[in-house]
């Protein structure tokens, strides 16, 4: 029965784009309002004909995807990833959504998504793994910790150098610490947000460091007294992109999507909406 | 006579060069298989790039050993605390004393304890619990606690394995020393510890290699020792490469460590037994 149902579905999705003709790629509304299954540019090239098959890590936090449910379009890489999904004319019902840890999507084997966003920072050393898109979001390194801790009240960098620094294993944190910062004591590293909030709670660190938006939602909903210390605009810049496949042949078909979305302002609209509150930390200079 | 023995040892050395050609046919055969077909397969490419990347592997090596530093100090700053407490267990539960009574269920308990929960746990509630109560700097540090939960685990572990050789010395030793004037402790002293000890090296041993790849854990809960920079390095490169650098540089200390425990397991072996069997 299921399979009848798809292949109903396939049947009329052929027939819509054969109607649509080729413009459909920057055409979201008739993308919204259809059953449809992709354009021209992404014929052939998704894991799964007529689907586009999303990423995101498990479980995703906020503010990138709320209440860990990316269906509902709540939260910001949510939203980003429907509207590309729109832009390459697929309509919301042939989205599918799987989840993936860090280490999955970088793993040599075949990928059970088209692309993966949750916060991969676009390095050139990733490049020879794995593919990124053009950035969809650019955001600052940022500290958080309790109110009594030693960064609080941190104006420049050379503050910081005292303060013990925690960060979560696979972020580009570390480095920013190791880099940046440099302090004089070692930093410790932390598998998730719970052992680093664990070890500020037991005093073991003063400080974590995590992007922005990352940092707002830590210390609104995950650690209690904790707040946002400051950023760094002018030392960091993390470029986030969607993560591919070694050099699938989708994202160009995407980068285009995301051109779209940059100039006619979706995606200005979008960061207003879910990150416009979560970017108004005091600056710490260099 | 002699001929008889000359021809034996010929048909004996025959037969050795035979299998010895067998096994290296084997071998040969087995890794040509190996060398052959697993590039053949459709993305070897993508693999060799992922975990055998030569550029990564140069690049983490040197970090790899830096941190490696920090888990061989754990390792032997753990090692006399383990023996000692383990002692301690260990001759608890073989006191025979009733008023000792409280004292061996409660080593009884530790060791079920112990035994029976993840070390990752300990590691956990040690580790992030017992600072977290309140303790002030550098007394909540992660490297101590983290290796109070070790001990605490691998003491268990070790008990039972002196338990083991305290059962192994016959009764009649301990009947020989008290009969001499020995009182129960000098008895346990002087006659069965060291029996005992000596005949548990080998699994000690084995307790040992397992430890030293556990103090790995201890990165759960924040250092940065060499399983925790592999992994820094790995999510930094998008590559595994460092996990198997890693991998090398534990293979370089636990392979002469069982090596050795097999050398001494043979040489208890043959001091024990006095022919052997060909």
């Amino acid at each position: 029965m299921r399979r009848i149902a798809l292949s109903l579905i396939a049947l009329g999705s052929l027939t819509l784009t054969s109607c649509g003709g080729s413009d459909s790629s920057s055409d979201t509304t008739a993308a919204a309002a259809g059953s449809d299954s992709g354009n021209a540019c992404t014929a052939g090239k998704t894991l799964t004909e007529g689907t586009l098959t999303i990423a995101t890590g498990n479980p995703a936090y906020g503010p990138w995807v709320e209440n860990d449910k990316p269906e509902s379009k709540e939260g910001f890489e949510a939203a980003v990833a429907y509207a590309v999904a729109g832009a390459l004319g697929f309509s919301d019902e042939n989205v599918t959504w799987v989840r993936t840890g860090f280490d999955e999507a970088i793993q040599p084997g075949a990928k059970n998504f088209d692309f993966n966003l949750q916060q991969y920072t676009i390095t050139e050393e990733r490049k020879k793994t794995v593919s990124f898109s053009d950035p969809y979001y650019v955001t600052n390194q940022a500290i958080v910790g309790l109110s009594d801790s030693a960064a609080a009240g941190a104006k420049t960098i050379a503050d910081l150098k005292g303060v013990k620094f925690g960060a979560q294993a696979s972020t580009t944190s570390l480095d920013f610490i190791n880099e940046v910062i440099k302090p004089s004591n070692e930093p410790f590293v932390y598998d998730d947000n719970a052992g680093a909030k664990a070890a500020l709670e037991a005093k073991q660190i003063d400080a974590i460091v995590v992007d922005l938006p990352t940092a707002f939602y830590i210390a609104a909903v995950e650690i209690e007294g904790a707040s946002v210390i400051g950023q760094f605009p002018a030392t960091s810049g993390d470029e986030f992109g969607l993560l591919f496949d070694l050099d699938n042949p989708l994202v160009s078909c995407v980068n285009e999507a995301l051109a779209t979305l940059k100039s006619d302002g979706t995606l200005d609209g979008l960061v207003q909406t879910w990150l416009a509150d979560k970017t108004n930390a005091p600056v710490i200079a260099e | 006579m002699n001929d008889s023995a000359s021809r034996r040892a010929d048909y004996e050395k025959s037969r050795r060069r035979r299998s010895l050609l067998v096994a290296m046919a084997s071998s040969a055969v087995v890794i040509a298989l190996v060398v052959v077909l697993v590039p053949r397969m459709p993305r070897w490419d993508r693999v060799h790039e992922s975990f055998f990347n030569g550029e990564r592997f140069a690049d983490s090596f040197p970090r790899l050993l830096d941190a490696f530093v920090l888990d061989v100090k754990i390792f032997f700053w753990s090692i006399p605390f383990i023996v000692v407490l383990a002692l301690l267990v260990a001759t608890t539960r073989n006191s025979r004393s009733p008023v000792l009574f409280p004292l061996r269920a409660l080593a009884i308990a530790y060791t079920d304890i112990m035994r029976g929960v993840p070390v990752i746990l300990w590691i956990y509630l040690i580790g992030f619990g017992v600072p977290g109560l309140g303790m002030e700097r550098p007394w909540n540090s992660p490297l101590i606690w983290g290796s109070v939960a070790l001990v605490l685990t691998y003491a268990s572990y070790v008990s039972e394995v002196f338990r083991a050789g305290i059962e192994s010395v016959h009764e009649s030793q301990r009947a020989a020393s008290r009969s001499l004037g020995l009182s129960t402790a000098q008895t346990m002293r002087f006659v069965v510890l060291p029996q005992a000890i000596r005949r548990v090296v080998p699994p000690l041993m084995n307790d040992l290699v397992s430890l030293q790849k556990d103090v790995a854990l201890v990165s759960l809960i924040g250092p940065i020792e060499i399983l925790r920079q592999a992994g820094v390095d790995k999510s930094k490169f998008a590559n595994f490469t460092p996990y198997v650098a890693a991998a090398v540089v534990f293979l370089l200390i636990t392979i002469p460590l069982t090596r050795t425990t097999d050398w001494l397991v043979e040489r208890e072996r043959r001091r024990t037994s006095g022919t052997r069997v060909r």
